[in-house]
């Protein structure tokens, strides 16, 4: 058998192990299997590669390769549970940046020869180049907006979708004639910095509550120019991965969006022509109301005495790192007969699946997390609703406010409770940048504070009761 | 009749896409996250079209510099993601609670948890 012969079969196994990562990625029990199979069919294709013939430079490769190694395993250990979607997007960035300069290095590679570059690498190189660009930018950006390094405000400016769509336009004119035969890799450049250009300009205007579903966007975007990467190199390894991870990328992008019950569209454009919410005339409440605020002993004989009690956690329990709090105060109040549920929505947090890892650490039962369907009906029987740093997820105007940005998404009906403890840091706008009328609700009082503080000091209070 | 090599590479190409489709269809929302960064750890495989492009001979300095780039860059996806996927499937460890029956005695090895002693979260890793 030939070596490339040799190096193909070895591609093979890499391709059947990502299959069946993915395959067993997608249940509980399998998935870590599925992650450690992953690894072990990237580790063969490194491998393979580097037993290609003809390889030069081979130490230097070698070298950048256990330099980079330590750093990547670094970040991706020494990063907080609840900075892991930035993380996602960084990892993600890099990749799709690596693409790009594979496109770009490649394009030396045949641009010398006379007269049009072949057509079919030629148009792999520049979507390689142009897809990757955006996917890196965007998800830097992205980065940005999770570590609120930026703002997550949608930042529109009138004209946008018109700037957007220009740029994309003069991007592909540009690809065009780099293929017609002006090699020059001076508009090579341009064009990579013109693609970066718009994947900045393409996150921008979408809210930080949606980056989850951007992320898995660009993410997709990456496996794309990976694919495209393979048919310049005429490697099928790339070809297969780049494309499993496309398709399965965009699909999960869907299935995101569902679960928020908004099309793709309308995360990723909807922003514009908004009327922007966060004036008082969009919290339609009562007129003159203001929030009632409350403190941890009068919240302690509410929960006491209450029958029912469901906790809905947000990101503002993850990042106050309040999780084995709440498991103490459910159990304190389990021990005075009162039922404890938790509500789940499913993008609480900063992506989906965010709160059920937090509890899960917190060793809370699974049988008392209740996925938003199964928790929905039985808010009218709560007695109480105690919200922790939630706040877009259950805000009511998603139900009724047609003007609003996240009118049509599915929330959890805490107002439909008897009473609701809203547990927040101060009145500062949730992620989306938007009012939520749930505070100013006649049912609803505020108890202000770090969730952690305040979850201590109800656990204090309930214990006086 | 010989089929041509882009011919083939489409062919695979559009039986990837399905495979790609088919295997996520009915992923659980809890694992959405896992997934995406399991997904992010895979498209990594393009260190290896860095690996190929690095290798080739007589190259500019400067374009040595890109492919060299490009490869550390890959490196970093590929570490990187893998780990954090790992780190993130951990969570989801199925613990067995400990409720009612009273405080269990320096039982960490088994991860069981006394109600009336919080396990002091350790940071994974």
């Amino acid at each position: 058998m030939s070596r490339s012969d040799a190096i193909g079969l070895a591609y093979l196994v890499t391709i059947i192990a990502f299959i069946l990562a993915l395959r067993f990625l997608s249940s509980p029990t399998t998935a870590p299997l599925g992650n450690r199979i992953g690894a072990l069919g990237m580790a063969i294709a490194i491998g393979a590669t580097f037993a290609q013939a003809g390889l030069h430079n081979y130490w230097s490769i070698l070298i950048v390769m256990l330099v980079s190694a330590p750093i990547g395993a670094y970040a991706a250990r020494a990063v907080k549970m609840t900075a892991m979607p930035q993380m996602v997007a960084l990892f993600n960035g890099v990749g799709g940046g690596a693409a790009a300069l594979v496109a770009l290095s490649d394009f030396h590679q045949v641009a010398p020869e006379p007269g049009r570059i072949k057509a079919d690498v030629g148009i792999s190189i520049m979507l390689s180049a142009l897809i990757g660009s955006v996917s890196f930018a965007g998800s830097l950006v992205a980065f940005g907006k999770l570590q609120e390094l930026i703002s997550g405000r949608p930042i529109v400016y009138p004209g946008q979708k018109l700037v957007n769509g220009a740029l994309l336009a003069a991007l592909l004119v540009l690809a065009i004639v780099v293929l017609a035969g002006q090699q020059r890799q001076t508009l090579v450049i341009a064009l990579l910095c013109g693609a970066l250009l718009f994947g900045v300009l393409f996150v921008l205007p979408i809210g930080g509550a949606d980056m989850p579903v951007v992320i898995s966007l660009l993410n997709a975007f990456t496996g794309l120019a990976a694919a495209a990467t393979g048919f310049v190199l005429h490697n099928n390894v790339l070809i297969v991965s780049g494309m499993l991870v496309g398709a399965s990328g965009t699909l999960l992008t869907m299935l995101m969006g569902r679960a928020m019950n908004r099309s793709l569209a309308n995360v990723l454009f909807g922003a514009f022509g908004q009327v922007v919410a966060g004036t008082a005339g969009a919290a339609a409440g009562v007129d003159g109301a203001s929030v009632r605020s409350a403190t941890a002993e009068d919240v302690a004989v509410m929960l006491a005495y209450a029958k029912k009690v469901v906790v809905v956690p947000g990101y503002g329990l993850a990042v106050a790192q309040a999780q084995h709090d709440v498991r103490t105060l459910a159990d304190l109040l389990e021990q005075r007969g009162v039922e404890v549920t938790y509500a789940i929505h499913p993008v609480a947090g900063r992506m989906p699946g965010h709160m059920n890892v937090l509890l899960a650490e917190a060793n809370v039962p699974y049988p008392q997390l209740k996925e938003m369907d199964e928790a929905n009906p039985e808010f009218p029987r709560t007695d109480v609703a105690l919200v922790i740093g939630a706040n877009d997820v259950v805000n009511p105007d998603a139900r009724s406010n047609a003007g609003s940005p996240i009118y049509g998404m599915p929330i959890l009906n805490v107002d439909e409770s008897k009473q609701v403890v809203v547990l927040k840091r101060s009145m500062n706008p949730g992620f989306a940048g938007i009012d939520n009328p749930l505070f100013l609700n006649p049912r609803t009082v505020m108890l202000f504070g770090d969730a952690k503080d305040s979850v201590e000091k109800l656990i204090g209070s309930v214990k006086n009761v | 009749m010989h089929t041509s090599q882009i011919i083939v590479e489409l062919t695979v190409l559009v039986l990837a896409i399905f495979v790609g489709f088919e295997v996520i269809s009915k992923v659980p929302t809890m694992l959405h996250t896992p997934l995406m960064s399991g997904t992010n750890a895979i498209h990594g495989i393009v260190l290896v079209g860095a690996i190929v492009v690095a290798g080739l001979p007589h190259q500019s300095t400067w374009i040595r510099i890109v492919a060299l780039a490009a490869v550390a860059l890959g490196t970093m996806n590929v570490v990187g993601g893998f780990v954090v996927t790992d780190r993130m499937l951990g969570m989801f460890r199925r613990r067995v609670p400990v409720r009612d029956s009273g405080p269990v005695e320096g039982v960490r090895g088994n991860r069981e948890v006394s109600p009336t002693n919080p396990e002091v979260p350790d940071e994974p890793e």
